[in-house]
């Protein structure tokens, strides 16, 4: 006989809307082996945890049923409460009647009736449960961050500079990320390079940061507290312990690449650093634009460099590094806007991507900051096009949030650098930001054309080769637009990395449909996923701009900080065992164990469970034949119990 | 009064049961028939829950779980996807209608497909009826 104390929560009226709650804990009252039940407003609540609480004692219960929110919710929560009353943690079973009940239904009949069927399910399988003691495990102090852009950059300073240990890994040969292509920033125009090449150079000297640069991440083993990840370091044709960084070589070499910092707008060396204040300041050599590796000739990189550094045999190498978490901060893409035909991109020259749009304002970008079209004149009207793919239900739903911004930006910029008339095509202006309504009204008083209509078509002109017909509805007035330009400037929207499905896969994050990570909870758990010690910071999570990529990376910093900033942590008890008595000595655990966790002891001719590297996931339990392996917390008995609870009614 | 057929779902931890939470969250509404049993991984789902749901009168079963390749626990459901493809063949030599079972993948992020699903599979059940065949006291009635 067990003693089951039975708590249903109303959540104010997200509950009680649509189950009978003190109904619900009637009929718990009538339930085999239940000595309690309660129902009370908030059950999470101090008042709630200590009603919990005292009836443990007071009632000497063994088992408590919560039935409440999701146990994604709070069974972390609850299991401290029974925890601190006396009770192994794991004696605690939650009854998610929020999420998959009272939300879902609308009928307060049918709520109740499934609530009892779940309740009823619950307190069959509560009866099996036994208590488990927890694992403790040392935890290493490093944090890994992948990617470095300004997330990475920041969250690596941040952590670096309590003394922990930070490896950070970015796949480009410079850390930098898109903020390194920028001009100006929004919404107070300061320059870019000003704010951040600064920390890009920090990084480089901090001792507590050890930097990887063209490097990807692997292979990623082990848990929370305990990551084992294998980076490979990609062949640079470069010796960088020799470079002294005198980039002798870049100006001799005849090799041809595509610049992706310049966004493809002009070419540079095949050895090459990416842009003048890249760190690290040590060149690579891009294989598929090197004369030597396309034509088996030339080599005068090798003949100019005094340090001997060039190393055309140099091969990729694996590189194993332990820490305790792990922040993934690998960024966005632009949507490729060339399927979306009636733009024109890549048809007519004088259309051109945000980020394109750019790299002309720069200094350091293709044009030397100056404002000119591909075939060097100035514009004289240009027109600016928000919202290219993005809150389009055929492209990418989600508004990209940084556009208007950057596209007023544009505006301003333009008008500094030209004469040109500006013109901006948008749906709506969205400036939801500290001083940015202001840099919207600002923006207005310079003599920018704003025309709302999403633009429709962009067209060669038929009476002025060269230029360019927008047109468009205007919402406002309601007339038909046909607006003669000579530049056109995409706002594409924002888009995960191409690779953050395998990158999510590497670390077991969960995508959205696009390819965002997921956070835990939209809400309270912005920053951790699903999988424990990893974090996620930036615009791999959804379209951002800097000041709110540089909070997160500081928050994900902090949270990676209370993993590595404990000698131990306690593991989830939920591993799996082999019952030796029935192990007929098939090996089948042995096989399909994602984890290497069952080893078959050939002395005793069983198999056993290494406890350390059991995830908990049951899929031996379910490939045993003899059924000898048992999945803690769910074995089959307390599946099978709480199926038949649920049959029941 | 109409037939509300009696729905077993099982959902793994990482993807379909945090994909329901999400239809709730976003208040999606459907029949409450389906009860869900949350287990960590689909590849947990030993066959024998299946069989069991049904011999107590479950009038279908449901599972879902994460999209091949992306369990959390990297190769689970791929076993899983196997198992329950064969688990299906045996309960429908034994007679089972077809319709009564179904295995979909459902991801953290797809609370709207949990929703549509339920209301489909639902729908089906309820158009295929009480479920006779493997439940136990039909059984023994006709033993
Ligand atoms: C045209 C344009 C103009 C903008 N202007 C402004 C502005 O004026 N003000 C403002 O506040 N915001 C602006 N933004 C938004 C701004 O770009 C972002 O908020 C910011 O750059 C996000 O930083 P991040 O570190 O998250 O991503 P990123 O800058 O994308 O950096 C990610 C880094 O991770 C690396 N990486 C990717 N995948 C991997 C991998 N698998 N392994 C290792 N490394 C990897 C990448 O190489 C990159 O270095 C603008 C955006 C656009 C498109
Ligand atoms: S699957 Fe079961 S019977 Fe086979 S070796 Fe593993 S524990 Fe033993
Ligand atoms: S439960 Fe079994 S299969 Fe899963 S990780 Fe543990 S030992 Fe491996
Ligand atoms: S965790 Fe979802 S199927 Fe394995």
């Amino acid at each position: 006989m067990s003693r089951i104390g039975v708590f249903v929560c109303h959540c104010g009226l997200n509950i009680a809307k649509t189950i009978r709650v003190s109904e619900l804990a009637e009929f718990a009252s009538t339930l085999p082996d239940v000595v309690v039940a309660r129902d009370y407003r908030f059950m999470c609540s101090t008042p709630g945890q200590e009603m919990i609480a005292n009836d443990i004692k007071e009632h000497r219960l063994d088992r408590v049923i919560v039935t409440a929110c999701s146990p994604l919710m709070h069974e972390h929560t609850f299991r401290k409460v029974i925890e601190k009353a006396g009770l192994n943690q794991y004696m605690l079973t939650i009854v998610n009647i929020r999420e998959q009940v009272s939300w879902v239904t609308s009928d307060i009949e049918e709520g109740t009736a499934k609530a009892k069927a779940l309740l009823n399910g619950a307190v069959y399988r509560a009866r099996l449960l036994a208590p488990l003691s927890s694992r403790v495990i040392d935890v290493n102090s490093g944090v890994m961050i992948v990617g470095g852009g300004i997330a990475g950059i920041q969250a690596a300073l941040e952590l670096a500079n309590t003394g922990k240990k930070v490896y950070l890994v970015e796949k480009n040969s410079t850390i930098g990320g898109h903020m390194a292509q920028f001009d100006k920033t929004f919404p107070t125009l300061d320059c870019s390079a000003c704010i951040l090449t600064p920390k890009m150079d920090a990084v480089l000297q901090h001792p507590n940061i050890t930097l990887m640069t063209y490097c990807e991440i692997s292979e990623v083993k082990g848990f929370v507290g305990n990551f084992d990840i294998k980076v490979r370091q990609k062949a640079r044709y470069v010796n960088h312990d020799k470079c002294n960084a005198c980039l002798a070589c870049t100006e001799k070499c005849p090799g041809k690449g595509i610049s992706e910092w310049d966004e493809g707008l002009v070419k540079r060396k095949a050895i090459h650093i990416p842009f003048p204040q890249a760190v690290p300041q040590k060149p690579v050599i891009d294989r598929d634009a090197c004369t030597y590796f396309l034509k088996g000739k030339c080599r005068l990189c090798e003949k100019v460099c005094e340090q001997k550094a060039i190393d055309f045999e140099q091969q990729d190498t694996f590189i194993d590094v332990k820490v305790g978490a792990v922040i993934v901060a690998t960024g966005y893409n632009l949507m490729d806007t060339s399927p979306l035909v009636q733009y024109g991109y890549g048809k007519y020259p004088g259309v051109y991507s945000a980020l394109e749009a750019e790299r002309l304002f720069n200094s350091a970008g293709p044009t030397s900051g100056k404002v000119t079209l591909r075939d060097g004149k100035e514009p004289q009207a240009i027109a600016i096009l928000h919202c290219i793919g993005s809150r389009d239900k055929n492209n990418y739903e989600h508004c990209s949030r940084v556009c208007c911004m950057y596209s007023l930006k544009f505006a301003h910029l333009f008008k500094e650098k030209t004469s040109a008339d500006v013109y901006q095509f948008y749906i709506d202006i969205r400036a939801a930001g500290k001083g940015y309504e202001e840099f919207y009204n600002r923006i207005i008083e310079e003599d920018v054309k704003f025309i709302r209509g999403k633009v429709a078509r962009v067209a060669e002109s038929s009476d002025e080769p060269g230029r360019l017909i927008v047109e468009a509805e205007d919402t406002i007035t309601g007339k038909f637009v046909q607006l003669p330009v000579d530049m056109v400037v995409l706002s594409p929207a924002m888009i995960p990395r191409e690779d953050s499905k395998e990158v999510g896969r590497l670390f077991n994050l969960s995508t959205d449909k696009h390819g965002f990570f997921m956070e835990r909870h939209p809400k309270l758990a912005p920053l951790s996923t699903m999988s424990e010690g990893i974090f996620i910071a930036g615009t791999c999570q959804s379209p951002k701009d800097i000041p709110d990529t540089v909070a997160q990376a500081n928050g994900a910093a902090a949270e990676a900080l209370t993993i590595v900033s404990r000698e131990k942590m306690e593991l989830e008890a939920t591993t799996a065992m082999v019952n030796p008595a029935s192990c007929c000595g098939c090996q089948n655990c042995v096989r399909v164990c994602p984890y290497g966790a069952p080893l078959f002891n050939y002395e005793k001719g069983v198999s056993e469970i290494n406890e350390a590297l059991c995830k908990g996931c049951g899929l031996c339990a379910s490939v045993c034949p003899t059924s000898a392996i048992i999945a803690r917390h769910f074995t089959n008995e307390q599946v099978l119990a709480e199926i038949e609870g649920l049959m029941e009614f | 009064m109409s037939f509300e057929p009696k729905i077993l779902g099982i959902a793994c931890n990482w993807c379909t049961y945090t994909g329901a939470d999400l239809a709730g969250t976003t208040r999606l509404h459907y029949p409450p028939n389906v009860r869900v049993v949350r287990v960590m991984c689909s590849s947990r789902i030993n066959p024998s829950f299946i069989f069991r749901a049904f011999q107590l009168g479950a009038d279908g079963v449901l599972v879902g779980g994460c999209h091949p390749g992306d369990c959390h626990y990297n190769t689970g459901n791929l076993y899983a996807r196997r198992r329950l493809a064969v688990t299906k063949k045996i309960l429908e030599f034994a007679g089972l209608e077809p319709g009564r079972f179904r295995v979909e993948w459902i991801s953290a992020s797809e609370g709207n497909k949990f929703a549509e699903v339920v209301q489909e599979f639902t729908a089906q059940i309820k158009e295929l009826g009480p479920q006779q065949k493997l439940k136990i006291d039909e059984l023994q009635e006709k033993a």
